[in-house]
């Protein structure tokens, strides 16, 4: 890690999304803060330069869910090896949900997290607080305490609130509190510990379904109380054709909701698990084509707020077991810009827009100042050599959790340097 | 044994997959499903079990496999399917090794992966898998040693490969090698039974003419049409005119899980009565996987009566087992030694 007080970016082409920019030009840091774009502030004397001549400065990313799993499944990762790992793929900030080891269901255990995080110096790492206290939906957690340790949103992560009463009553106190709640839309009865989508791939090859409707139920059912109760809130991880369709009636009847998708829902269907490659075992599953093209089309309308990597390491062994015998979930990080990137090649999304889903959106649904590069703004800056082109291979990956089907994909555009407050956290 | 973390396939599985119960020259090296396996590999399977039926009622064993060890590895309990392995083993002159899991080793926490590896210390040569997960036996394929060979004797809702031959032996023996012409319904819980996928597959690899299944939409998974049957929801119109109706065991659980109101309800619309039997041919025959739940999916008079062929099919499991264990350990020489004993008969 290099500090430096002063630091010059040069040449560059320089995409801001939030600034409805995208220019060659030179951007100036002082302190871990922009300080300039284009024109050199008073008593500017680098100790550093960077020339970015034929590279793309973009806002560092901020990634929406990811599992750092500390504390309490420190063999999986740990928030030291999952920040360096963040770096490395120009994330600069991660946003982790409550289920961990003990919950983040009070204050002590989001100090414990900023200490660590701050320990460690690599990325900058915010916190869900849990919606419900251990999650267990049946007492409201102390939200405003929460809110007052840092927490930038509240959820009850993968463990659905059965009771529809504790549910309308959290999202009202969340309310009260100007709280956004992030909701991972799973009707547990109806997803009936499934492991794969219900089409012709679980049919053939026997594995318990998850229909739908696991989705769909829960969000409408979601929609009804938010409208009632006028929260702020945000759906994670989208699966199906449909759910895109309630999202975008919702904001157009005037609803304060957001959504995203997880970078593997928009290039892996169903088939990929061909026969039995736990690697694709995700909840929610992977759909099918027509479900695909949908969270495309949503991202490229806005339907779909951002792309996050839905991160979730895991040690080899949880991987080593029969489909439906393993855990769910990708080791994701490392994936999140090329995925973005390999939207734009495939002519699905502009390049501010996949640069706006993994940046300025994101940051604006936790409502944080990041993912812009405006001046006064935090110094987070992901510089990308847009025409390197690289293999993902299993050695390369930086995470404690080698679990991923992207093995062997090739990807267009690699980070260069990773900045955050300011300082050179990764250069490649 | 290799320490399995630093092996890099156990990261890339899931690549083709089918292809692993082949070996390099197109013989059979595992049995884990039909899908993916040709008409060819399937009357072989047939011919060499044709020749053993032979051994069964004459010679009652042969030294084709001596020396061999065999593991029965059940992590689910099995009587019928177990006692023919091992009756099939027993004949082909293989060491049997019996290992109830349910009851041992799993119990203690120890992991699918971990069991393996012991067993593969003590020298084995096949393992024959039944485990309450689908996708279990082309796991443990996947990660045994090269020299083992694997048989699917049954996963989770996924296969039971040598259970849908001999039913496909039992069909060529009563109504002839040639499945074009036949009209054949498979009844009752299709959802859970590994049996149904792969007596559909095996119908389909061997050109059946008409397959179908009857039940209500809770026992159908979603877009089982793309695996190549037609679907009914009405028994009698769904046997109509069949040469070979299956039922299928309706396990008592499925009350429990709100997918049918009652068994009295459920033999009313699909128990297969003498009555109802009049829609299907004349000259149909009547099959069940076993063990048979008798007055709830089927009649006890249509079960003993003279268009049964289950307990045929029990029999049967012997020689199509001995051909399977025989074709992948020893590749084509089941078929070749045995030729003499097809004569004999």
């Amino acid at each position: 890690m290099t500090s430096s007080n002063q630091l010059l970016i040069k040449n560059g082409r320089v995409i801001d999304p939030a600034n409805q920019l995208d220019t060659v030009t030179d951007l100036y840091i002082s302190n871990g803060i922009i300080t300039g774009l284009g024109e050199q502030p008073e008593n500017f004397h680098p100790e550093q330069t960077i020339d970015a001549s034929n590279h793309w400065v973009i806002p560092g990313l901020v990634d929406l869910s990811a599992r750092l799993r500390e504390p309490g499944l420190e063999h999986k990762g740990t928030i030291t090896s999952e920040t360096i790992a963040a770096t490395t793929a120009g994330i600069t900030t991660l946003c982790v949900p409550p289920d961990t080891e003990p919950v983040i269901d009070e204050p002590a255990v989001v100090e414990l997290i900023h200490r660590k995080v701050e320990n460690a110096g690599h990325a900058n790492v915010v916190a869900l607080g849990a919606l419900t206290a251990r999650l267990k939906g049946e007492h409201l957690s102390e939200m405003a305490a929460l809110k007052g340790a840092g927490c930038v949103g509240l959820s009850n992560g993968k463990n659905t609130i059965k009771n529809t009463l504790v549910m309308r009553r959290a999202m009202e106190y969340a309310a009260t509190h100007d709280i956004t709640v992030f909701i991972e839309a799973n009707d547990q009865y109806l997803s009936d510990n499934g492991c794969a989508h219900d089409g012709p791939v679980a049919t053939r090859l026997g594995l318990p379904a998850i229909p739908y409707a696991a989705e769909t139920a829960a969000i409408a059912q979601q929609l009804e109380l938010i409208a009632e109760t006028e929260v702020r809130a945000h759906f994670s991880h989208l699966s199906c054709a449909r759910s895109v369709e309630m999202i975008s009636q919702a904001k157009a009847a005037g609803l304060n909701v957001s959504a995203d998708v997880a970078a593997h829902q928009l290039f892996l269907t169903e088939m990929d698990i061909n026969s039995f490659n736990a690697q694709c075992h995700v909840i929610p599953p992977l759909r099918n084509q027509r479900d695909m093209e949908a969270l495309r089309r949503g991202i490229a309308t806005g339907a779909i707020n951002a792309i996050c990597s839905d991160h979730q390491p895991h040690e080899i062994d949880a991987k080593l077991a029969p489909f439906p015998a393993t855990e769910p979930g990708i080791s994701a990080l490392e994936t999140l810009l090329p995925l973005s990137l390999r939207l734009v090649e495939e002519h699905q999304i502009d390049l501010t827009t996949a640069i706006n889903c993994v940046s300025n959106e994101p940051a604006r649904i936790l409502g944080i100042d990041a993912g812009n590069l405006s001046i006064n703004s935090n110094a987070d800056i992901c510089i990308i050599n847009p025409d390197a082109e690289w293999t993902l291979e299993l050695d390369n990956i930086q995470s404690k959790g080698k679990n991923t089907p992207f093995i062997g994909w090739g990807f267009r555009g690699k980070v260069q340097y990773t900045i955050v407050n300011g300082d050179i956290v990764y250069s490649g | 044994m290799v320490n399995k973390a630093t092996r890099p396939t156990d990261l890339l599985i899931g690549q083709d997959l089918w292809n692993i119960q082949l070996d390099a020259n197109g013989k059979l090296k595992h049995f884990l499903t039909i899908e993916g396996l040709g008409t060819n590999i399937l009357n072989q399977i047939l011919d060499t079990a044709e020749s053993f039926a032979g051994v069964n009622e004459s010679v009652k064993k042969v030294p084709l496999l001596r020396g061999k060890t065999i593991v029965n590895l059940f992590f689910e309990a099995s009587t019928r399917t177990r006692t023919t392995f091992e009756l099939a083993a027993k004949r082909l002159s293989a060491d049997v090794l019996n290992i109830n899991i349910s009851t041992s080793a799993t119990s203690k926490g120890e992991s699918l992966l971990d069991t393996l590896r012991n067993l593969e210390a003590m020298q084995c040569d096949m393992f024959i898998v039944r485990h309450a997960n689908s996708g279990s036996a082309h796991f443990i394929a996947n990660h045994a040693a090269p020299h083992i060979s694997v048989l699917n004797a049954g996963d989770g809702r996924h296969a039971h490969p040598t259970q849908a031959m001999l039913d496909m032996f039992t069909i060529r023996r009563n109504k002839g090698a040639d499945f074009g012409g036949l009209r054949v319904a498979i009844v009752g819980d299709i959802l859970h039974s590994r049996v149904a996928r792969s007596q559909i597959h095996a119908l389909n690899t061997l050109n059946t003419g008409d397959v179908r299944v009857v039940a209500p939409r809770t026992l159908l998974p979603k877009d089982i049409e793309q695996m190549g049957v037609s679907v009914f929801h009405d028994l009698e119109e769904g046997i109509k005119d069949a040469d070979v109706v299956i039922m299928l065991r309706l396990q008592k659980e499925r009350m429990q899980g709100a997918l049918l109101p009652s068994e009295q309800e459920y033999f009313q619309l699909y128990g297969l009565t003498e009555e109802r039997l009049q829609s299907a041919k004349p000259d149909a025959i009547v099959m069940h996987p076993g063990p048979i739940n008798r007055g709830v999916e089927i009649d006890s008079s249509v079960a003993d009566g003279n268009r049964s062929v289950i307990l045929n099919q029990v029999t049967y499991g012997i020689a199509v087992r001995m051909a399977v264990m025989s074709m992948t350990l020893s590749g084509s020489i089941g078929n070749k030694n045995t030729s003499d004993d097809k004569e004999d008969k």
